[in-house]
């Protein structure tokens, strides 16, 4: 069977964009070796001591723990208000149902810097009630990570859902199940794919989270990306190329074995 | 049984927490925004006067739409390049072009940017290069200024440009292409003649996205405009942390939403969401 593929213009064209979507990532790696304290090309001699300044600098080592803890905690609370709320929209379909999921998803469609200023409202506010979470504290960051995130795992929970037949939860139904018998033992096993991947995104969200993060931190909760964005911000610190360098690697590796998983799935 | 007494006690408890969370963390606080733009610093209209006459404000507004309207056809004609071949390619060209795209998709904005800065600045890459093959004696001006900003703005942009492009051409039907070319169009005339205005709705889907991305940018803009061409993000941001200014910074942010809003509905008039992804 003949097929339609992109002629050589095309491929030189798409080559030229690989390479731009590229450079910026391979142009890190020289970076990260330089010898020098400041951000130049290595002329000659190649050194690690950025790379060891990130173990041995206690602000790198703090800000990740930091941020780890914030993802994990962000996560599972965006993870799962988003699972009861989709089960309810599954499970019922009650009325409303698109204006409320169009309310759900109104954080990932209201332009980001926004939804900043709206959560350092929120935290200015709260932080005069109690200083457990407000303004620069992690649990106040926490929250509001998962007020940016759960519109992405509620997504990503609906779409598993809609592939699910409707068929099993009837069934489980008809022989007496109840609302959380047909929740726990019939669609959530069914639906566990999606829900660990919308985890995954949510922590993976917080964990690169900036855009709202500089609007309700400044000196306490200082997560790893808001110390790149010092270090970007003052004078350049070649430590950032060597963690951009790391971070660069993992989604390659991470990447690279989802696409051959996939590759092998179809294959078999 | 739909509909019953237990059904709806059931729906309204599994879907209570996630509403009354975003009411409470979302809604109230958007709503205390809005009234600060109307109250501060004195109770009336004043900063949505301002906007209107403040001349600063106005140049980064006219800023802003200039950048995303550069950056969106930047964006929107890079990504069609490469989705031809994601979509259309080889079996190993799909998985070349794929890797490419996904990648710096799930790079933080930060790593991107600061590739940017390695890249670009006086001491960079680029201009190492150049001065070392004494192409140019002075370094070039590649950062801290406009063409930086749109450059690191494209380069995120285009994954986000990306999918709404790859639906629309896999969506085509191939017949329709493989006919045109039977019945002995060239392949450019094909290409430019068939296939584009085919994907019609993919690119506006794209181009939208894009824009209103572009719109409320506020990392990439600030790492490497620094400081210099300031767009409406970060002006924002600096009109509530620098010169504490809460009440400006409130009505920005009101018109921005208003905005948007206003270009989302536009967009839906003309394209069915199934149709973006």
């Amino acid at each position: 069977m003949p097929t339609y593929r992109p002629g050589p213009v095309s491929l030189i064209l798409a080559v030229l964009v690989a390479l731009f979507l590229l450079m910026p990532l391979l142009a890190v790696i020289p970076v990260s070796l330089t010898p020098s304290r400041m951000l130049t090309m290595p002329t000659g001699e190649l050194s690690l001591r950025h790379y060891r300044s990130l173990i041995e600098d206690p602000r790198w080592l703090d800000s990740i723990l930091l941020s780890l803890r914030i993802g994990v905690v962000s996560s599972i609370l965006s993870t799962a208000l988003a699972l009861t709320f989709s089960l309810g929209v599954w499970m019922f379909q009650p009325r409303f149902t698109a204006a409320l999921v169009g309310f759900v998803l109104l954080p990932m469609v209201v332009p980001p810097v926004v939804s900043a200023v709206t959560l350092y409202f929120l935290l200015t506010s709260v932080s005069g009630l109690t200083s457990l979470f407000g303004y620069d504290t992690w649990l106040g960051v926490a929250m509001a990570h998962s007020v940016m995130t759960v519109p992405f795992a509620t997504v990503l929970i609906l779409v598993s859902l809609s592939q699910l037949d409707r068929r099993i939860d009837l069934a489980a139904r008809g022989l007496g199940a109840t609302v959380w018998e047909r929740a726990t033992r019939v669609i959530m096993p069914n639906i566990k794919f999606g829900i660990v991947t919308a985890a995954l995104l949510s922590f993976v969200l917080s964990w690169e989270e900036i855009g709202v993060t500089l609007f309700i931190t400044s000196v306490n909760a200082i997560t790893l990306p808001r110390l790149m964005w010092m270090g970007l911000r003052d004078n350049i610190d070649p430590a950032i190329a060597a963690l951009s360098v790391i971070l660069i690697v993992i989604t390659v590796l991470v990447l690279a074995v989802r696409i051959v998983i996939t590759r092998q799935k179809a294959s078999s | 049984m739909r509909g019953t007494l237990s059904d709806r006690m059931g729906a309204a408890l599994l879907m209570a927490p996630l509403l009354l969370f975003l009411i409470l963390a979302y809604a109230w606080p958007f709503l205390g925004v809005v009234k600060w733009s109307f109250t501060l610093p004195t109770p009336g209209l004043g900063q949505y006067h301002a906007l209107l006459t403040d001349e600063l404000v106005q140049s980064v507004f006219i800023r802003t739409l200039r950048i995303a309207a550069i950056v969106t056809l930047v964006s929107v004609t890079a990504a069609y390049a490469i989705t031809v071949v994601w979509v259309r390619g080889s079996p190993v060209q799909r998985v070349l072009a794929e890797f490419c795209i996904l990648v710096p998709f799930w790079i933080s904005v930060l790593t991107r940017a600061f590739g940017w800065v390695a890249l670009l600045s006086n001491r960079g890459l680029i201009n190492t290069w150049l001065q070392s093959i004494g192409f140019i004696s002075e370094p070039l001006t590649l950062v801290r200024n406009e063409f930086g900003v749109i450059v690191g703005m494209s380069h995120f942009l285009i994954p986000f440009a990306v999918f709404p492009l790859a639906s629309a051409m896999r969506s085509l039907d191939e017949r329709v292409l493989l006919a045109a070319r039977g019945l002995g169009s060239s392949r450019m005339r094909t290409f430019w003649t068939v296939f584009v205005p085919m994907t019609r709705s993919g690119i506006i889907g794209s181009a939208m996205i894009t824009f209103v991305f572009s719109l409320g940018f506020f990392v990439t803009p600030a790492i490497l405009g620094g400081g210099r061409s300031v767009m409406i993000a970060e002006l924002i941001y600096l009109r509530i942390f620098q010169s504490p200014d809460w009440g400006l910074g409130a009505a920005i942010s009101v018109v921005l939403v208003v905005f948007v809003g206003a270009l989302m509905a536009l967009l839906f008039r003309y394209v069915k969401p199934k149709q973006l992804v």
